[in-house]
């Protein structure tokens, strides 16, 4: 059996490396344990482009204030009150600080990207993206002297009475060994994934449903640490899923396969029928609906039809859109009934008002004596070509994790805290996060209990040497 | 859809990156396809010179190889840019020069220079190629004044002719609308080449052979670069100081002409060694390795002028002093007529591109 060490970290995301650069800098020696190959290191973090923290004032890169409160009453909002409050405005707290200490681990800045403008004041971007992210994060590490391992998953962990002794760890060259570490920081993940596990809440639907990150975040530390003994926090059932193009692939597409056309036309399902009034609210909280009401639809498919007057309206897409001159043209590409798309597509022309269109607020564009209605941005569908964009749900993350208390360390189910177990990211985001989504909160929950877990893990660590 | 295979991934990753767009704060190239929802074969040209392949956009992106989606921009944009000399190269018949591009330099270097040494050789005696000759008018005993000027002068006016026309077609193509670059755009444009601000990989320096990023290629760029324009400088003062004040070189060692040439030829010398090591150690991937002829033979160009160049300086007073010259003279002609059918083309089509960047930004801000 090789070294113990004072912390031991699984997983490679942000909330990992903020743990493993914050115990290093309590002086703990660290070993991080990703399971992804090197190229695919960092998981869903990879894919992210920003990070919501409270300030009291405008910055370089941030438009204005958005102070504590502000932030909290957005989590409340989004949450539906299903939030541990002192958890979440501790975490608020800090986030205000974590907008220089993540630029003290080498992250940089930079003011909101084209076409996000709605996050300027709230959300600091990454230069270059999450990769770009990460690898700075992981060259401080290194720097620092934290050991990390790629292509190294924790498929075991020994537990005794809420107290962590080793893990057992699949390397692709020797084999599974032990490493024994005084501290636990678990900073893997969710299990979206994991398809049987979805599978759970889902039913056969989930095989239909497109994984928009990481395909090894598939939850097995998760899952061990519930079994032993660890106490669960978050919907199961929950998970934040998007309407993402249906030709993207099964898992780690990232954010180019998203659609934010819906606005701007009108969504059918496989029988060419509306089933939800498109113009119900603004993004965000559009942008967030569309999946989980895709996945409800049979076979998990829909079409956001449009026509040519409004492409230029959003965002360009990866996939183009397909088209057609005709309706039934485009429906019997589609694979639709032409018929019954004509008729969709007829009634909900002759249903829409007149208005004044006006994408940015809720206009009064809408529709009279169609079901669903359409009560904003409704406009007729008449100008050739026509075109759609097929979608599926794709799923972003899931809710369900361990407790934790305010220094990430787990709570049992006897509801006593964990001797040496932390905490920190996707793993524990259901603490704050019971349901719904603020742009930038996963990062936020990640930097956060990463630094408070690596933190207190180091502290734990140099007590028990001591 | 494009003419060639490569432009047609340029706009494949031109598009997958419209609609990412995380790599946005990186460079000029974001932004400006970002202005962009379709792209030209004049876009696809424009923003391949706007790129200084510094790597960033490939080790930051999400979706770089062995990603399915198999993004590669800095790559590709160098496959694009390489290819873009030819398509606009005058006269047209000589586009096929960059095909084989190292091979046809050395070539021409080799002739030059030899042709130099033998018509040194047959034009003198032999006493005189391999004599000791000092004072104002030593240089000038191989070769008279005039016949070097004129020699030299029609070669360079061609280069600049050939430059002119390969740059006026790719003006043509990327403007849109056709305009005329305004003093502002010129302007920014000059300070944006004259620092690289581009191959800064949005802010840390350029990436090599692993995610370090550092600065190593800029520095040895802006010694190649600005001890080019010191040369260039030393050659004009000196005809000036010929036909303007009737002195004769060679100059003593603490004339302008002189200073001006040590100090660039150091930097001839010294930056595209540093450029030729920084390419050998840097990641292929980042590369257009079909390329390695065109770079290779341009940066063998600079620094061959650069050393001939200082070795006469050294060696003037010597019985080696003719058949440097010969060898300095052949390597300057060389590097004057390959000029606009090679590598050295890329800094005019970046300056180019970044005018029209700069013009771009200033439509934007205006509108
Ligand atoms: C397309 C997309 C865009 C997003 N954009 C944003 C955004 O802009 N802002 C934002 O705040 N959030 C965003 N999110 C959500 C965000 O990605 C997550 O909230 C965040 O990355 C979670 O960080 P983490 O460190 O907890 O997990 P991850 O970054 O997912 O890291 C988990 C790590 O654990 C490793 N792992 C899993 N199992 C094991 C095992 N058994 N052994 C060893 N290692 C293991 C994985 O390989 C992975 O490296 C986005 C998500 C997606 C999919
Ligand atoms: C407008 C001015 C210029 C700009 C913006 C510019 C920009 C660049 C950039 C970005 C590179 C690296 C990428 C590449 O290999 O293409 C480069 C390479 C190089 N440049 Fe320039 N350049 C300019 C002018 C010059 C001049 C005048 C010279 C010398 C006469 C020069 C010599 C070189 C050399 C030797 C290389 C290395 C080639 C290689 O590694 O393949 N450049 N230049
Ligand atoms: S290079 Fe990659 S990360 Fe950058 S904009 Fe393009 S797709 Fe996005
Ligand atoms: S390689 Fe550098 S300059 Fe070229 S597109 Fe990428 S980030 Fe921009």
């Amino acid at each position: 059996m090789g070294r113990k060490y004072d912390v031991l970290v699984i997983g490679g995301g942000n909330a990992a490396l903020c743990a493993a650069i914050s115990a290093r800098r309590s002086g703990a020696s660290v070993l991080v344990l990703e399971g992804a190959p090197k190229f695919y290191r960092g998981g869903n973090t990879r894919h992210t482009r920003n990070m919501r923290c409270a300030h009291d004032a405008a910055t370089e890169i941030l438009t204005g204030p958005y102070t504590e409160e502000e932030f909290w009453e957005d989590l409340l909002r989004v949450t539906g009150g299903q939030t541990d409050e002192e958890l979440a405005r501790h975490m608020i707290r800090e986030s205000k600080d974590i907008l220089n200490w993540i630029v003290e681990q080498g992250v940089r800045w930079q003011p909101s990207l084209g076409g996000t403008l709605s996050l300027g004041r709230t959300n600091s971007f990454f230069l270059g993206g999450g990769r770009a992210m990460l690898n700075a994060l992981y060259l401080t590490a290194e720097q620092l002297g934290v050991e990390v391992e790629y292509d190294a998953e924790v498929t075991d962990l020994v537990i005794e009475d809420g107290m962590f002794l080793a893990a057992r760890v699949k390397r692709s060259i020797n084999g599974e060994t032990e490493i024994r570490a005084t501290s636990l920081v678990a900073a893997a993940g969710g299990f979206e994934a994991n398809i049987e596990w979805l599978k759970q809440y889902w039913g056969e639907a989930a095989d239909n449903f497109l994984i928009r990150g990481t395909p090894y975040n598939r939850g097995s530390i998760l899952k061990m640490l519930l079994a032993r003994g660890v106490q669960e926090v978050g919907d199961p059932k929950q998970c934040h899923a998007v309407a993402i193009d249906a030709r993207a692939p099964k898992f780690d597409g990232g954010i180019i396969t998203r659609h934010d056309s819906v606005v701007f036309g009108i969504v059918v399902n496989k029988h060419a029928q509306r089933f939800y009034d498109e113009g119900e609210d603004i993004w965000p909280k559009r942008y967030a609906i569309w999946g989980r009401l895709v996945a409800a639809q049979p076979d998990q498919i829909a079409y956001i039809i449009f026509d040519s007057t409004v492409v230029t309206s959003f965002m360009p897409t990866l996939f183009p859109p397909i088209a057609g001159q005709t309706v039934a043209e485009l429906a019997s590409k589609l694979e639709l009934d032409p018929a019954a798309l004509e008729k969709t597509v007829t009634e909900f022309n002759a249903a829409v008002r007149p208005g004044t269109f006006d994408h940015t607020i809720l206009d009064d564009c809408r529709t009279e004596g169609v079901t669903p209605p359409k009560t904003h941005w409704a406009r007729r569908i008449e100008t050739p070509p026509f075109l759609a964009y097929p979608v599926r749900p794709g799923i972003t993350f899931t809710y369900l994790g361990t407790r934790v208390t305010k220094e990430a360390r787990m709570l049992m189910q006897d509801g006593k805290p964990s001797a040496n177990m932390f905490a920190a990211g996707e793993i524990m985001a259901g603490n704050v996060l019971g349901k719904g989504y603020a742009a930038g909160i996963g990062m936020t929950i990640g930097s956060v209990f990463g630094r408070i877990a690596g933190r207190e893990a180091a502290k734990h660590a140099r007590n028990q040497n001591s | 859809m494009h003419g060639t295979r490569i432009l047609d991934e340029a706009d494949r990753l031109m598009t997958v990156c419209n609609s990412c767009r995380y790599c946005e704060g990186l460079c000029a190239v974001f932004p400006a396809m970002e202005m962009r929802r379709a792209f030209s074969d004049g876009d696809l040209n424009y923003l391949a010179n706007l790129c200084h392949s510094c790597g960033a956009c490939y080790v930051d992106c999400q979706f770089s190889p062995p990603h399915e989606f198999n993004v590669n921009v800095p790559k590709t944009l160098s496959v694009a840019r390489a290819e873009s000399y030819a398509a606009y190269a005058w006269p047209r018949a000589l586009s096929g020069t960059f095909a084989r591009n190292g091979l046809v330099i050395s070539i021409i270097a080799a002739l030059s220079m030899a042709a130099f040494i033998l018509g040194f050789a047959a034009l003198n005696d032999h006493s005189v190629l391999f004599g000791v000759h000092t004072g104002p008018g030593a240089f000038y005993e191989l070769m008279p004044h005039n016949a070097m000027a004129a020699l030299f002068s029609a070669a360079l006016l061609y280069a600049i002719l050939a430059l002119v026309m390969s740059v006026r077609a790719f003006w043509r193509d990327i403007g849109d609308p056709i305009g005329r670059a305004d003093c502002g755009s010129i302007f920014q444009a000059m300070r944006d080449a004259g620092e690289l601000r581009y191959l800064h990989g949005g802010g840390v320096g350029c990436y090599n052979e692993d995610d370090r990023p550092t600065d190593r290629r800029k520095l040895y760029h802006h010694l190649t670069f600005y001890g080019f324009l010191l040369c260039f400088a030393a050659t004009s003062v000196a005809t000036l100081y010929h036909y303007l004040l009737g002195r004769e070189a060679p100059y003593p060692w603490w004339d302008l002409p002189v200073v001006l040439g040590t100090l660039g030829g150091i930097g001839l010398i010294v930056g595209p060694v540093g450029l030729f090591v920084a390419k050998m150690q840097r990641d292929p991937e980042l590369l257009d390795e079909g390329r390695y002829g065109m770079d290779l033979g341009f940066i063998a160009m600079l620094f061959l002028t650069g050393l001939t160049g200082m070795a006469l300086l050294i060696l003037r007073e010597t019985a080696a002093m003719g058949p440097l010259l010969a060898l300095h003279l052949g390597a300057v002609f060389a590097l004057f007529i390959t000029m606009p059918y090679g590598k050295f083309v890329h800094g005019i089509y970046r300056f180019v591109a970044l005018v029209r960047y700069a013009q771009e930004r200033r439509g934007e801000a205006g509108s």
